[in-house]
């Protein structure tokens, strides 16, 4: 049977989740910012049509927002990845095979699925999405990757489509690949459309007629794997498990401007803290420990000053004190102590490059780490967190999360309906 | 859509069981919520038997007293169950969650108070009502909640 395989993806993922649990939000505009409440990240079809832009900073749209009434959130990633797992365990339903591409978006292998059937289990898929869970979702099918990207997107613009299109349909084929622009195609770029607008190329059908030969030359290997896909070619494969990762790191903007050490240390304390419970997920470890922070560049007339060393560990570990330990020594051997005119510090992380697994990893000979006490210790916190919520048993080193003045900030978080009791959504009887 | 749910919509295909909620991790792009992961609600699979269709709300108010449900008790709504006759259900009335016992009357459904100090009539037509989720159980604290909160 042909291969087929399907995209599906929530639509305005994020303002959805907020849209669940609070009825007010129906048919009114609804936007949610980054980190640190940058820009915005997210908005409903109410607010793109008041001109907002994707990632266009707040302070810029804070005024139209307040006129015109729309309903803005900083973001709430808890209740978010809960409910892109949701999904996902719908999704796991109804295919056996499915690759969680981003935190809203998942291809799913249909290939199994007779052809003529295709259509009626995606209607299926979002209509049972949308009950359990309450996410309007979009599903695009395709024989590859690419034209199930595109699929997607028809299956978005096409309001008739209801949601669903179905690119493995011959007819739905050649119907659309003439009708839509090239600048959809997924990988492509705005070099290489520039490229592909000098070789006439306007529509995706144009660009799957050309002669894969000289696009290699023009665009590399990227550009003749699309015309393959676009083709119904195969060349990107279900990525079932994730890569084992290379590197990892935690880096964050401050949310005031830090100027003193013990803070700094903190901050760097919780981001070595962060990097310990996810490489301990991955059952990784590192034997380096890279620190970085610096000032601001726009911050205009300011002293500057920007950090990075790196710290090697006695032996591999993913014990979060540890690393908390080696993130310290990187600060106290480039900490200068401020003069009359501060650098005032924005940002600061801690970075790894080295990862192996753990179980594959050497033991020192001499300063050995205590893994028989440390990895005990360290499960029992990541219980703890998972259970009590993020950030309930913290290395003192870290600071108590109250206290923090430096932390992320989300001013106008929704609660985390599904994970905190006490943030419960409330009905009334 | 009407609403979030419509009655003639719903499945009524039997449970089936899903695997407990966890972190996922992406293959293409790292996810942002990655840093914000926790726990979901530990419920156990004989109360909850679809999690990713589970979800809890607190109660505010004694209008449904009747069905045995009180002011600052837990509903946990199944929102793959079907509402039939007599369902407890979480409701949007009037851009309200509100819960209320679901009655069909010639086969026009209602949402209607259960509460034997209240009018016993039904309340609301279903012009504008939205069944949110059907309410498979409820948990009452026989002790000060705050004993019990975390």
């Amino acid at each position: 049977m042909s291969r087929a395989i399907a995209l599906i993806d929530g639509n305005s993922f994020y303002c959805s989740c907020e849209r669940v649990f609070d009825p007010k939000l129906a048919r009114v505009p609804v936007i949610v910012l980054s980190n640190n409440d940058g820009c915005a990240i997210a908005r409903t079809s109410e607010a793109k049509a008041l001109g907002i832009r994707m990632g266009e900073p707040w302070f810029k749209i804070r005024d139209l927002c307040k006129q015109q009434g729309v309903r803005v959130f900083s973001s709430n990633y808890t209740l978010y990845g809960d409910m892109s797992a949701r999904t996902n365990a719908v999704y796991r339903d109804f295919a056996p095979r499915v690759e969680i591409y981003s935190i809203d978006e998942s291809f799913l292998d249909l290939s199994d699925v007779q052809p003529a059937r295709r259509l009626e289990l995606a209607r299926d898929l979002r209509a049972t999405v949308r009950a359990w869970t309450g996410i309007p979702t979009c599903i695009g099918i395709g024989p590859t990757k690419t034209l199930a990207k595109l699929a997607n997107h028809i299956a978005k613009k096409v309001p008739d489509l209801d949601g669903v299109c179905d690119l493995t349909d011959p007819v739905a084929y050649d119907h659309w690949l003439c009708r839509i622009s090239v600048e959809e195609v997924w990988g492509i770029g705005r070099a290489s459309l520039g490229k592909l607008e000098a070789m006439g190329v306007d529509t995706v059908a144009d660009l799957r007629d050309l002669d894969p030969r000289p696009v290699r030359k023009a665009m590399t290997v990227v550009g003749e794997r699309i015309i393959h896909e676009l083709r119904g070619l195969s060349c990107l494969p279900l990525e079932l498990m994730p890569a084992q990762r290379k590197g990892c790191a935690v880096t964050r903007s401050f949310s005031a401007r830090v100027t003193e050490r013990e803070v700094l240390e903190q901050a760097v304390a919780t981001h070595a803290t962060r990097l310990g419970e996810k490489l301990r997920r991955g059952g990784l470890c590192t034997t380096h420990v890279s620190v970085f922070y610096h000032t601001s560049t726009h911050d205009h007339g300011a002293p500057m000053r920007s950090v990075s060393t790196t710290v090697t560990l006695p032996e591999a570990t993913n014990d979060t004190l540890a690393l908390i330990a080696a993130a310290r020594h990187g600060i106290a051997r480039t900490w200068r102590d401020q003069g009359e005119r501060p650098w005032r510090y924005s940002k600061a992380g801690v970075i790894t490059t080295d990862l192996k697994l753990l179980d594959d990893s050497p033991r020192a000979l001499i300063g050995q780490l205590d893994r028989e006490r440390s990895g005990p210790l360290m499960a029992a916190m990541d219980a703890c967190n998972a259970r009590f919520g993020r950030g309930s048993v913290v290395p003192a080193r870290a600071g108590l999360q109250a206290k923090r003045t430096w932390s992320t900030k989300f001013e106008m978080r929704s609660p985390r309906y599904t994970t905190q009791i006490r943030e419960l959504p409330t009905a009334v009887a | 859509m009407a609403g979030l749910y419509r009655i003639e919509d719903l499945r009524s295909d039997d449970l089936i069981s899903i695997p407990i909620m966890g972190p996922a991790l992406c293959a293409g792009f790292p996810s942002p919520a990655d840093d914000f992961l926790e726990g979901a609600l530990e419920l156990p699979r004989w109360l909850a038997p679809n999690p990713p269709a589970t979800f809890a709300w607190n109660i505010a108010g004694d209008s449904m007293r009747g069905a045995g449900i009180f002011d600052r008790d837990l509903a946990v709504t199944d929102r793959s169950l079907t509402p039939i006759h007599r369902s407890v259900v979480v409701a949007i009335v009037d851009g309200t969650m509100s819960l209320k016992r679901l009655v069909f009357e010639d086969g026009r459904p209602r949402l209607t108070f259960d509460n034997s100090d209240m009018p016993a009539f039904a309340v609301e037509e279903m012009v504008e009502g939205e069944i949110w989720g059907v309410v498979r159980f409820s948990i009452r604290w026989h002790i000060a909640r705050a004993g019990l909160v975390r």
